[in-house]
């Protein structure tokens, strides 16, 4: 592991893989797989936000789902606390499932419509814990209020709420059991600007109330850029490069991170108009049918020959900032 | 001048639109008294969050809002010498898609699954400029070489599921910019996409409007994108426009208490601090607003603000507001 020593880690993750079968014809024989997460290491440390950040069916949500083990993994080990969850039966998953949560991109389809805010947020409680209803009542208000919202609020039902209020109500369910660690997949991506602010604000506040560790997903690299502590950057169903949040946004090595970052626009005309934009070709490939060698080669403005043929290991630039490129360190050397 | 400008200058003009839409919770007054024009080759980036009437005032110009439950209760709205909400139905058809072109949000849902893109894409060159068939198939392999669609002429006979988001906007742009509009309207049309594809989309943007010199609107809720393509800004809230200026000023000098508090809410990659909230919600538009209806949630508010809603109104050069509250003494703004 490589930062284990001394460090506090909460959940770690080696050689981490699901891949997904296709199916087809009358006897759905089996075509091909696709490749939504293929071997991630990384490791979330006790109380630290990690980003994990990139385009659209490059298998972030994949990767959220299958820490919490939401999916069996295809191969690869899950370490929480101490405990091997990789390959748990449900029963003892069952077990330990209360300590970690999720927190849904969309907040008008994660809230059953026809349920009540309070039986919402007390379902949690009535499946893992013997809780009396009466103090079951008492920690929904709790709840209610510690996500800002009024606990007489917890007779009404979801449509009654807006966006940002029924992002609320998801986050009052996820501390329901007092977990150690939530995903939160594109918690803001549904918000408005304004409402955004409000719902990171609130993140922020618990994870330094109750010590909360999350992992952070967000295609908004510049709110990851806020809310986490470290960044990962995927491509494809691989971990192009992680490091701290500083180190990446300021000294990003891999081309794909530059890329991305290049294209967030900046709120400021006058740094829009001097600035340079890397404009990537083309789209993202199928994972179904990942490119040969390093799979960002098909898109990569500076990719080499060695780049089409052999796909690059992941190597240290600083302590704690890897990238997988066969141009790191080379650069200097030879202009690449 | 060509015959799409008015006296002004301005190749669409528009002026005191109020739009309303008949629910079954009563009415709602989603635009309320918008006014503006747009110069030739300008592009004007249009902001505000959901729900503040951007897509509305722009759908209502060309009537393009269902009616009912909509009404287009007031405005005029002047391009090429006429009043679009004037005209009738078939002179208004010759206008969509021809000298106004329109880009939507979501590529999938605005072309047609069953119709290969060639079709769609010939179309309207066949309506509006009556093109043969062939003329139009090699105008389409033209407009798709334009937005940057490589094996253009193959690719007239594929539907608009073989092509990616990305593509698929790229093959909208092309629709829109068939018949050659004066006036483009784009609404969100890279909010669906990648950054990395939404960057390329921009890049094509600025590289057509070099070459074509149409006006473009562009709706966004982005204040990073607007930045980055447009001329002027309008900022929308409440079914209104609250601030309109040049770009430059909008970002350096902003009026409004709530252009400067969503300037303050955006996380900036460079800084990391506590970001900062706009407590509240979006007005809901029940009733036509009698007081500012940003006052509930601005922190300037005082007296004048609940008593009457403040006209926009001219500030600098280019730059209107339409606040009681004036940013530079911290007090009301003299009349």
């Amino acid at each position: 592991m490589p930062d284990a020593g001394g460090l506090d880690v909460l959940l770690s993750a080696e050689g981490l893989t699901k891949h997904f079968p296709i199916y087809r014809g009358i006897i759905r024989r089996q075509v091909g797989t696709v490749k939504a997460v293929d071997g991630l290491s990384f490791d979330i440390r006790r109380g630290e936000t990690l980003g994990l950040v990139g385009e659209s069916g490059c298998g972030k949500s994949t990767v959220g789902r299958t820490v919490l083990r939401l999916y069996d993994l295809t191969s690869g080990t899950l370490t929480f606390d101490g405990q091997d969850i990789g390959a748990i039966g449900a029963d003892r998953l069952r077990a330990i499932r209360p300590r970690f949560q999720m927190i849904f991109q969309d907040p008008q389809a994660c809230l059953n419509p026809r349920m009540t805010v309070g039986s919402i947020i007390a379902e949690p409680l009535t499946e893992h814990t013997a809780l009396s209803r009466p103090d079951r009542q008492r920690r929904v208000e709790e709840l209610l209020d510690a996500v800002g919202m009024n606990p007489n609020f917890a007779n009404r039902y979801p449509h009654e709420f807006s966006g940002g209020q029924r992002q609320r109500i998801g986050i009052a369910r996820a501390l329901a059991l007092e977990p150690d660690f939530i995903v939160c997949d594109e918690p803001i991506a549904a918000l408005d600007v304004s409402i955004q602010a409000q719902v990171v604000n609130l993140l922020e506040e618990l994870q330094e109330s109750l010590g909360l560790t999350y992992l952070f997903i967000s295609h908004d690299l510049s709110m990851v850029r806020h809310i986490a502590d470290r960044v990962a950057v995927m491509y494809l169903g691989k971990i192009v490069e992680i490091g701290p949040v500083d180190a990446l946004y300021e000294n990003p090595q891999h081309p794909y991170t530059q890329a991305l970052l290049s294209a967030v626009p900046i709120p400021d005309p006058k740094v829009e108009a001097t600035r340079k934009h890397i404009i990537l070709k083309g789209d993202v490939p199928n994972p179904a049918n990942p490119p040969k060698g390093c799979r960002f080669c098909t898109r990569c403005p500076v990719a080499t020959a060695r780049c089409h043929e052999e796909d690059p290991a992941p190597r240290e630039i600083a302590p704690g900032h890897t990238a997988a490129c066969h141009l790191i360190g080379q650069a200097s050397s030879s202009a690449a | 001048m060509t015959a799409a400008t008015t006296d002004a200058g301005s190749v669409l003009e528009v002026e005191n639109l109020e739009t309303v839409f008949h629910t079954s919770d009563g009415l709602v007054h989603a635009v309320n008294g918008v006014s503006f024009s747009l110069k030739p080759g300008e592009l004007l980036g249009v902001v505000g969050e959901s729900g503040s009437g951007k897509s509305v005032t722009m759908m209502s110009l060309l009537k393009l809002v269902a009616m009912p439950p909509a009404e287009i209760r007031h405005g005029t709205v002047r391009f090429g010498g006429r009043d679009l909400l004037d005209i009738d139905d078939d002179e208004l058809r010759r206008v969509r898609g021809g000298e106004i072109g329109f880009i939507f949000q979501d590529p999938m849902t605005s072309l047609n699954p069953v119709f290969t893109v060639g079709y769609q894409l010939t179309e309207p060159l066949k309506v509006h400029k009556g093109l043969s068939r062939k003329a139009a198939e090699d105008r389409a392999v033209a407009l798709l070489e334009l937005v940057g669609i490589p094996s253009a002429r193959e690719r007239l006979k594929d539907y608009p599921h073989q092509f990616s988001g990305g593509m698929r906007q790229r093959v909208m742009i092309a629709i829109a910019l068939a018949c050659d509009p004066k006036v483009l309207i784009a609404d969100e049309p890279t909010t669906a996409l990648d950054v990395t594809i939404q960057a390329q989309i921009l890049e094509l943007i600025r590289e057509l409007r070099q070459r074509l010199g149409m006006a473009i609107v562009w709706i966004t809720h982005d204040l990073g994108v607007v930045a980055g393509i447009a001329d002027r800004v309008a900022v929308m809230y409440g079914g209104a426009i609250v601030e309109l200026a040049e770009v430059g000023a909008l970002f350096d000098n902003p009026q409004h208490p709530y252009t400067r508090a969503l300037l303050k809410t955006m996380p900036n990659l460079g800084v990391r601090e506590k970001l900062y909230s706009i407590p509240g919600q979006p007005p809901h538009l029940s009733a036509p607003p009698a007081s500012c209806p940003y006052a509930p949630r601005c922190a300037e508010a005082f007296g004048a603000c609940m008593a009457s809603n403040p006209a926009l109104r001219v500030v600098g050069p280019g730059h209107s507001v339409a606040c009681h509250w004036d940013p530079a003494t911290g007090g009301p703004r003299d009349a």
